[in-house]
Formats: structure tokens, sequence, C-alpha cells
């Protein structure tokens, strides 16, 4: 997941659908992020690139609609509903989740065993 | 000094010849017990024939053939006679006859020219004002007002000149070197020429010409006392502050245990700088104990006596070669090869003998550390109890009775006795005991006394071995020491000098380093430029 600056960024990325619970008065997800670009990449203990400033996955509540998303903790954020989490603060990715008038959330996250399963299957099939 | 020449002599020919190890034995523990029994009771009395030296070199040499009457000139070791002397007085002695004379010479000769010299600078000028009233008084000019001025500036001249003179050249002599010190001899011939030429001027152009021009020659004798004080203020740069800069960095190492220091010293030729070590040495260096080496030269001994290979002398071995190798041409590279493998096998041999002696000295180690302290806590607590017994008497109580008043010094051989068993015993557990006398530890007593000292400050200085100007000084610090160098001991020190400064006991290895060129830069800090962001790292829960 490293990234060379002024360089596209490529990554294998999974869709995880999110709808959000009712709790009172409040719409909740279910996890907890960390990161961002006004943060200190170097204190994140997901990120394999500690100069990496993505927003990336620190906690899930056991049982949350997270949970039943199959979302896990690490999980680096990439794209929330559309919007890049890749360059935000953490302020902004924070707005961009908890939008009132949205039900439901697709995220686009990556993780490193996403990248080890394509190439698992890549080196198993034999190309033609 | 002969015992260093029989070690040397030793390693010289044991190198040489593996056939004469038997009886090189015999005559280097002869030796060996008659130079360690004269350093620990420091009187042996000799019961050796006439026939042989009391120097011990040609006994030396003589061991290369069998000497078949040894046992018949063995030494007899007595307890303490005042009235022997040990081996190494004598020794001294002998080199002190021979070489006084000599010295004695060249001091001599040093200080009349020293005085020659300080004659004739201070008489020219004098002499430049008075010749020409004396030789042609009625042709002269008289003196002027500036003239006369110029008497006051070379009376005072002169006079600083021999203050400035007495306070740079009139010190006693610290020490004998073995070369002359470069600088003076250049500052004297300066001089000397200096003043001929001065002298040469003035007996052809005023004396010969009989000049009438009071004041000129006048000025001339006041040019030249100007002249000698810039010549004082030379001599100054070049003889006390050309060497204060520090340029190397020499390390000093002791041979015989180890210790070593590191000093700073400025550009110096080698027999300077090998007195300032000395001068060093002898307020740096704990004092050299022989009596703490004796533990490792058991144990060099045992590792030596352990070894079961059999040495043959010459003739056998000989022999042995001529009857394994009968052919001529063989002979070179088998001998190469027997003395090979003879060394050979004596490493293996050691390799395997020394598996278990380096658990002996850790247990020997550790009994001695724990008997040390043992000691020392028995020390600590008499000292501080005789320290109780004696109280300092305040003016107020000048009504006791003056048979009980007592001074330092009784005061002292009054406690002494109530520590001077834990005092003894633990001197001798330490291996301090030759190196303080009763009567030392009394006066020291006494000092401490009289100075308000407590125990404590009275014990540290049998505590921890102090340098070698804390002790009685004629007895340990050697008067003469021979300085050993490859380079010329006059040239200047340079890096990688490597110098021997030796004298009876043990020899001080020196080896100097220059101090490299430092290049500093600076760096400006603007005040305001210290600035701080918080590093933050925040979880939200969304």
């Amino acid at each position: 997941m490293s990234f060379v600056p002024g360089q596209p960024v490529t990554a294998v990325v999974q869709r995880i659908e999110i709808q959000k619970l009712r709790q009172g008065e409040n719409l909740i997800l279910g996890f907890s992020i960390g990161g961002g670009i006004d943060q200190d990449p170097g204190q994140n203990p997901f990120s394999e690139d500690k100069t990496d400033k993505g927003i990336y996955v620190t906690r899930i509540t056991p049982g949350g609609p997270a949970e039943v998303a199959d979302l896990r903790i690490g999980d680096k954020i990439m794209q929330v509903n559309g919007w890049d989490m890749t360059m935000v603060t953490h302020d902004q990715a924070r707005k961009k989740l908890t939008k009132k008038k949205e039900d439901v959330v697709r995220l686009l996250i990556t993780r490193k065993s996403l990248e080890q399963a394509v190439n698992q299957s890549k080196g198993k099939y034999p190309r033609p | 000094m002969d015992t260093e020449s029989n070690y040397s002599g030793y390693s010289h020919y044991s190198g040489r010849s593996r056939g004469s190890h038997r009886h090189g034995d015999r005559s280097r523990d002869r030796h060996k017990s008659r130079s360690k029994d004269s350093r620990s009771e420091k009187s042996v009395t000799i019961n050796t024939p006439p026939a042989e030296p009391l120097l011990g070199d040609s006994s030396v040499r003589g061991e290369q053939t069998q000497d078949d009457n040894w046992g018949e000139t063995t030494t007899a070791v007595t307890g303490t006679s005042e009235h022997s002397l040990s081996q190494e007085d004598i020794v001294r002695i002998t080199k002190d006859l021979e070489d006084s004379v000599g010295l004695n010479c060249r001091l001599y000769l040093t200080r009349t020219i020293a005085v020659i010299l300080g004659l004739l600078v201070f008489l020219t000028p004098l002499a430049f004002l008075v010749l020409p009233h004396i030789l042609w008084p009625e042709k002269l000019q008289s003196c002027g007002t500036a003239c006369e001025g110029l008497y006051i500036s070379v009376a005072f001249k002169l006079l600083i000149l021999l203050l400035a003179v007495w306070a740079l050249f009139f010190r006693p002599a610290r020490a004998g070197l073995p070369r002359v010190f470069v600088f003076r001899v250049l500052l004297a011939v300066l001089v000397l020429l200096f003043v001929v030429s001065y002298w040469l001027f003035y007996s052809v152009r005023i004396l010969d010409a009989k000049d009438e021009n009071y004041q000129g020659i006048v000025q001339y004798a006041v040019s030249l006392v100007d002249a000698l004080l810039f010549i004082h203020y030379l001599a100054v740069v070049l003889l006390e502050l050309r060497q204060l800069q520090p340029c190397f960095s020499v390390c000093v190492t002791r041979s015989t245990d180890g210790t070593t220091r590191h000093y700073n010293l400025g550009q110096l030729s080698i027999q300077r700088a090998a007195l300032a070590i000395i001068e060093n040495y002898y307020s740096d260096f704990p004092i050299h104990n022989p009596a703490l080496l004796s533990a490792s030269k058991s144990r060099a001994a045992k590792h030596l006596a352990g070894l079961k290979v059999y040495n043959v002398d010459d003739i056998l071995r000989d022999k042995l070669k001529s009857y394994l190798l009968d052919s001529p041409g063989n002979n070179a590279a088998a001998s190469a090869g027997l003395a090979q493998s003879q060394s050979r096998a004596m490493i293996a041999a050691a390799a395997r003998r020394r598996d278990t002696s380096h658990n002996e000295l850790y247990y020997e180690e550790v009994e001695h550390e724990k008997r040390v302290r043992k000691r020392k806590a028995r020390l600590v607590v008499a000292v501080e109890e005789a320290f109780t017994h004696i109280k300092r008497m305040q003016d107020d109580e000048q009504k006791k009775a003056p048979g009980d008043v007592m001074d330092p010094r009784e005061a002292a051989q009054a406690i002494f006795p109530s520590m001077a068993r834990a005092l003894q015993k633990y001197l001798r557990t330490t291996k301090q005991q030759h190196c303080h006398s009763m009567e030392s530890i009394q006066q020291h007593l006494a000092f401490c006394i009289t100075n308000n000292m407590t125990p404590k400050a009275f014990l540290e200085s049998y505590l921890t071995p102090g340098p070698t100007l804390q002790y009685n000084q004629n007895h340990w610090m050697a008067r003469r020491w021979t300085l050993i160098s490859e380079a010329s001991v006059t040239s200047g020190l340079k890096d990688g000098t490597i110098f021997l400064l030796k004298c009876v006991d043990f020899s001080l290895v020196v080896r100097s380093k220059k101090i490299p060129y430092i290049q500093m830069s600076e760096e400006y800090i603007d005040p305001k430029s210290h600035k701080f962001v918080l590093r933050l790292q925040s979880e939200t829960s969304v």
C-alpha cells in the first residue's frame, strides 16, 4: 500500500456496504477511524508504510453494522460513497461517514490479505 | 640494573639454544630468588665465592657451558640484619660513583659559561660608556641634558635586564638531561655573536677613531641594551611559551602492571617531554608495588611447570638429529621441523592444561576480596573507636592537670596501640606492609590529629595506594632514569614517537599522538525558530 508521490495509487479493493443503525437520534456505523493528513502517521499501528496518512479502521464494535458487513480492523478506507479518503483530514473523513441524510455507506477498502489472495490466485493458474 | 640484564639475558639465550634450559632454569631461579628477596626484605647477605663478580653479568654469559658447581654457589638468605647491603644498593653506589664525576664536570662547565656570558653582557654597556672617559677625556664633548637622560634609561634598562635574566635563568636545575638543551645553546651563541659584533664595531669605529661625540656613544650603548632586552624576549618565547600550547597527546604505560595515563604536551624535544612525563608520573601514578605482581608470576610459573615436555640439551639433540636423519640434505628442513613440532607439542599441552586454571583464579580472587573486606571493616571500626579517645582541649579547660595534657605526637602514640593490630593485618592482606613503617604511620596519625581530620581521612592513605610522592621519598623515588629512544633525544616529538623511560624496577612506555587539526564551524539559531506542533492521533467512532 505504499505510494509514489505524483503517481496514481493502485490497490486491490473490496466493496463493503454498511447499513446505518439508528440509535436514538444518531445513526451509527459501529467502527472507529484513525488517520488523516493532519495526523501523525508514525503512530498508526495498522499501516505498512509509516508515512501513509490514509484513513484506517481502528476499532469495530462487536455486533455492530460494520462487523455484520465484514469490515475488519486495520482496513484502509479508500472511498466513501464515491468520495476519496486517501487525502483527507480526519475531520473531513468523519463528516463524509456521518451524513445524516444517508442511510447506507458504500466503502471501498483495501487490506494486505486481499493483495496476497490475488497474487496467490494468479500464481495457481498458469496463463495459457 | 643487573636484574634487567638478567631477564634480557635469559630471553636472549633461551631463543638461541633450547638445550641449556635445565641449567638455565636453575640459574634463573637462583637469580630470581636473590633479587626477589632483596626487593621484599631489602637486605640479603650474599655468600658467594669471591670469584663471582657482584654485577652478575658474566655469570649469565657463563651459563652457556655446563656449570657443574652451581650447587656450591647458592645464596643464603638471612633475616633482616642491619649491616648488610642489598644487591641493588651496591649497583646504585657503583653507578653513582662512576657517573658523578662526569655529571659534576658538565654542571660546572655550564655554570662557568653562563657566568662568563652574564658578566660579558652586563659589563659591556658600562664599558662602552666608561672607556671614552678613561682613554681620551680631554677630546670628549661634555654630556648634555639629553645625554644624561640616556644615562637614566641605560641604568633602568640594565636593572630590568638583570631582574629578567635572574627570573628566567637563575632557577635551580630540576634535572640533568642526557643531551644539551638546544635552544639554550642557540641563545648563548646568539648573544655571544651579538656582543662580539658590537665590540668589533665599537673598537674599530670608536676606539680607534677616538670619536668625540659622546652622545652618539651613549646612544650606541642604549641600543645595545635594547637589543639585549629583545633577545631576552626571544628567550622567553623559545624556552617558555612555545611548549605551552598542547600539540601532542602522550599515552604513558607502566610496563609491570599496565597503569596508563594520558597527558597533553606541546612541542618539546624528546628529553624535555620525558622530563615532564617523569614529573607527572610521581604525582599521578599509584605507587609501584612489586608484591602485587607475584600472583601473576606464580601463575606463569605454574603454566610452565605443568608442561611435560622433555627438553634435551644441545649435545644430545645433535646426536638425536644425526641419528634420525642420516642424509645430509635433510638436516636443515628437519631441524626446523623438529623445532616446530616441539613448539607445537608445548602449545598443545599448554592449551589442554589451561582448562582449570581460570577456575582457580576466579575463586582465589573471590576469597581474597572477602578477606580484604572483612579486614577493612575491622580496621575502620578500630580506628573510629581509637579516635573517640582523643579530644582537642578547649582554652577554658586549662584547669586540667598538666600531666593529662599531651602534644600531638604523644596523643598519637597513646591511641596507636589500639588500632595497630588491625592496621597491620589489613596492610598484610593488601600487600602494602612494606610501604608503611611504624614511624610513618605514627607521624601521619599525629598530623591528622593536629589538623582535626576524621578517622576516614586518616585511613584514606592506607586504603588506596597513593601516588609515589606520598611515600617516603628517599625510599621510593628513583633518582636515576634512562631514556631509551630510537630517534635522537634532542629531536622534537612527532606523531607516533615511541620511547622508554627505564628505572631500576620497571619501565614506562610512552607513545605520542598528534592532536588533530580541529575545524570548527558555526551555526546560528534564531531564538524565534523554536516552534513546536502537536502530534495527533485521534480516533473517532462513527
